[in-house]
């Protein structure tokens, strides 16, 4: 008899801690390889800590609720044979071992899949058949190649070949049986083991940084207000049916630039930008917009320089070829920098409410949600109105929440009443 | 004045692992650094792998003319050669040159910065080379191995390492080289061919010990053919500067003095891990070499190690293949390392080959197998080459004849290894290799002819 103790396992990037959240046994429960032992739960998700081995559990290493380091002891468990108890008496490693026990996920990662093994019929008919876990798949270099690109479990596939070779057809055959169990209504629903571990680089890890490091470092506050666009929307469809030919079509985000360009004048404490290491906030007389666009990689912030300075048509035509150039990736650093205050819209996906992440080092977002036709109650009279949200965050570090209130109202104002956009 | 240089890979190591992760992280666009302290190509290109391939080359030409010389079967005569070792060192290193020379233009043509120097690990994303230092998102470890040494036998004078050995200044009229490994064995009989007398001493009861008797038996009597001394299970003392003698103690227990000029210490490889700091990265270890998964990962994230550093078996193919793949898992793809073997060739006179499971290994793994080999002996290309001895082997499951496993041993058979390798990674039966049409006359006809002899109808025997 020996004892085997299972360790926190490292779960997620660089996570040095772990909330225990419960347990699923109890001291002097036996337990089977495989069975669920424990949920813990990380800032992004619970996940199982599954027994590697069979045997009776002698103590358990915390209480639910408990946070515990990754590497601490969670569980201990009297096994046949030697177990692994030589870890555990040497304490000292512990600590040092912390950032170094990667190594202990193997043990849950390589766990998952023998859960799969014993799945009922499945593995005597089809392309799908399961394997000992030490035992290694017959397949060529190109197609365990393959298989690892697809995120399929050679183990779990059946092959056709000579000796039971798998070859790429066979692969083929367990992707294609799982689309048609999923697409017969008699099938019974497949349970999927596969996973794909997407690594974050590149655009996508500059995105990550950019939105953690914002939620990390302002303190957020979103304030949603909704605008009658009636009369804007109107004056949108004149002028596009006016100067439509010659001076090109206008959306409503030129509007939302000029309303902004207008309110800023008021409220120059929210066009600005705010260095927290130097502890210096600069207020900006010129409003460079950015404008949130999707492109295939992922999020981008081209800017329309001095708004301030352009007519409606100008910002409008400015902002369609910078949403050109992002999303075909030929816009320039210079034209991917500088804003200094950023407008998001989801155009007719906008939602009803967003609360939107700020672009530092800026303190104010507006985020535009979708136009919608509402019963509204004017002057005692029911009217259909177009009605829009606007979802607004700010940097409550240094953006009051009346200030802030007080800005959107002036944007309200504004496109409520769309002469005053251009009333100097 | 410290200079601090960013990149997304550091790899601290130019041999044949760190030169080609080098060369495929920047053929996918990684920016990446390779520090190296000595001479790009490592130990390999430098002092291993190709400088003995090359002494082992001029040896047999200098040999053969030799035999010709005095009895001649094929009726060439010449007169007896001489030796001018200096030339053959220089032709060696114009070898070795061109080839590290086209290491360096390679990284230069993959926009790879080679750093030249000795790398002083501060923590896993900082490494220090004099006074540059250098942040890195990824960190491959491929410093590679060194020669094990013996307490009582330092190198130096008339001790020398395969280093030395593979840069002489002279033949010595006598060699003892400590260990019947590969290496002892390559090197000694190259010695032996140019003219030394050679005497191996080994620990264990059998020259080779890490191949099976079968197999290494062709090599013993080319051994005893050459009139190369071995001294089986004997231990080594000391040496006698004085005497000039190597002292050795026998089976029985007792001393043995053996007379000689230089003694070449070959007793095996370990993993370099001393003197870089390496130790500060807490890394888990398995033995003397660090522990990586099958993605060649260490315990700490985003530090790699690859090649001899990350233990056996210590081949410069591993290294590149674990290199290779590295390099294409930081840049986001999907990979593992995963082969079904790697080849081991041994460059003795004959030369020996394994690929995939003995049959001792295949026992020891509870498979029930069928092992056949065909003789070179009945083999008309060898007959040509003047090869009579040795074999190939063939090792298959005998419920679905899927081949587990080849050895060879014979003349020119390490070129029979990408055969195998590749018999064994497509997952081959019997019957593949067997319906294979096998070029004649050919030393691969031997491969076919074990493959049909296990299927019980061999054609030429």
């Amino acid at each position: 008899m020996g004892t085997h103790v299972i360790k926190m396992p490292d779960i997620g990037e660089g996570i040095a801690e772990v909330e225990l959240s419960q347990w699923h046994v109890k001291v002097g429960d036996m337990v089977v390889e495989d069975q669920v032992l424990a949920d813990v739960m990380t800032d992004k998700a619970m996940v199982d800590i599954p027994s590697p081995v069979n045997g009776k559990v002698i103590a358990l290493g915390g209480q639910p609720g408990e946070v515990m380091a990754v590497g601490s002891v969670l569980i201990s468990i009297e096994v046949e044979g030697a177990g692994n108890v030589k870890e555990s008496t040497a304490p000292a490693a512990v600590v040092k071992e912390a950032p170094v026990a990667a190594p202990k996920v193997e043990a849950v990662v390589e766990s998952t899949p023998a859960a799969a093994a014993p799945r009922p019929a499945a593995a005597c008919q089809g392309p799908m058949v399961a394997r000992e876990a030490d035992e290694r798949p017959l397949a060529s270099p190109a197609v365990r190649k393959h298989a690892l690109d697809l995120g399929i479990q050679l183990r779990l596939v059946r092959g056709s070949g000579p000796a039971g070779r798998i070859l790429h057809e066979d692969l083929e055959a367990y992707l294609a049986q799982g689309q048609s169990n999923a697409s017969t209504a008699t099938a019974v629903y497949d349970q999927r083991n596969d996973e794909q571990q997407i690594p974050v680089i590149g655009m996508r890890r500059k995105i990550a940084q950019r939105m953690q490091d914002a939620t990390q470092r302002a303190a957020h506050f979103s304030y949603v207000e909704e605008i009658d666009v009636t009369a804007v929307e109107e004056l949108r469809a004149h002028l596009n049916e006016k100067h439509g030919a010659t001076r090109g079509k206008l959306t409503l985000l030129p509007f939302l630039v000029r309303a902004l360009v207008v309110a800023l004048r008021d409220f120059p404490q929210i066009n600005a930008r705010y260095d927290d290491e130097a502890q210096v906030i600069t207020r900006l007389g010129a409003v460079h917009v950015g404008v949130a666009t999707q492109a295939d990689i992922g999020l981008m912030v081209p800017v329309v320089r001095h708004a301030e300075a352009r007519s409606l048509w100008d910002n409008a035509a400015e902002i369609s070829r910078l949403a050109t150039a992002a999303r075909t990736g030929k816009a320039s650093r210079d034209e991917l920098s500088g804003s200094t205050i950023t407008l998001t819209s989801l155009g007719a996906l906008g939602g009803i409410v967003s609360t939107p992440v700020l672009n530092l080092p800026e303190v104010a977002i507006v985020g535009v949600n979708k136009i919608v036709e509402r019963p509204m109650v004017i002057k005692g009279q029911i009217v259909i109105r177009k009605m829009m949200n606007l979802s607004s965050s700010f940097d409550h570090r240094v953006v009051d929440g009346m200030d802030a209130a007080q800005f959107i109202q002036a944007v309200r104002g504004l496109l409520e009443q769309p002469a005053t956009l251009f009333v100097e | 004045m410290q200079q601090t240089l960013n990149t997304t890979l550091l790899i601290i190591g130019g041999g044949p692992g760190g030169y080609v992760t080098a060369i495929r992280a920047g053929q996918l666009g990684i920016s990446t650094i390779l520090v190296e302290g000595q001479s790009l190509g490592g130990t390999c290109l430098n002092i291993g792998c190709i400088p003995s391939k090359a002494l082992i080359h001029v040896a047999e030409q200098f040999h053969q003319t030799q035999h010709h010389s005095q009895y001649s079967a094929l009726g060439i005569s010449v007169s007896a050669p001489t030796l001018d070792i200096g030339k053959s060192v220089e032709w060696k290193d114009g070898i070795v040159d061109r080839l590290t020379t086209g290491v360096s233009a390679l990284l230069k043509k993959h926009k790879v910065q080679v750093i030249h120097g000795w790398a002083k690990v501060i923590d896993g994303k900082t490494v220090e080379v004099g006074d540059t230092r250098i942040q890195c998102e990824h960190l491959v470890l491929a410093t590679g191995s060194t020669s094990v040494n013996l307490p009582m036998l330092p190198i130096g004078g008339p001790i020398i390492s395969s280093t030395e050995a593979l840069a002489p200044k002279s033949v010595p009229k006598r060699l003892v080289v400590v260990g019947g490994g590969y290496i002892g064995l390559e090197l000694g009989i190259a010695y032996r061919k140019l003219g030394a007398e050679v005497s191996v001493v080994e620990a264990q009861d059998r020259i080779l010990p890490a191949y099976d008797a079968e197999l290494t038996h062709p090599v013993h009597e080319a051994l005893k053919q050459l009139d190369v001394k071995l001294y089986l299970k004997h231990s080594v003392e000391g040496f006698d500067s004085q005497r000039n003698s190597l002292q050795v103690r026998d089976p029985n227990g007792d001393i043995l003095n053996l007379a000689t000029d230089q003694v070449l210490v070959a007793v095996g490889r370990k993993p370099n891990t001393q003197g870089w700091n390496l130790e500060t990265l807490n890394l888990d270890m398995n033995g003397s070499a660090i522990k990586i998964d099958n993605r060649c990962q260490t315990s700490m994230r985003n530090v790699y190690a690859i090649g001899d550093l990350s233990g056996e078996p210590m081949l410069a193919h591993r290294a590149m293949a674990q290199g290779e793949m590295v390099a294409e898992l930081i840049s986001g793809k999907h990979r593992e390392f995963n082969p079904t073997a790697i080849a081991a060739v041994c460059f003795t006179d004959p030369e020996l080959v394994v690929v995939g499971k003995t049959p001792d290994e295949a026992k020891a793994a509870g498979l029930d197998c069928i092992v056949s080999s065909f003789p070179f002996a009945a083999n008309g290309r060898a007959m040509t080459l003047e090869s009579k001895s040795g074999f190939v082997r063939v090792v298959a499951r005998r419920d679905n004849h899927l081949i587990i496993g080849w050895q060879a041993v014979g003349v020119g058979v390490s070129e029979l290894s990408t055969a195998f390798g590749q018999s064994l990674e497509m997952g081959a039966r019997l019957e593949d290799i067997a319906g294979t049409i096998h070029a004649h006359p050919t030393l691969g006809e031997a491969v076919q002819e074990a493959a049909l002899r296990a299927l019980g109808h061999a054609l030429h025997l």
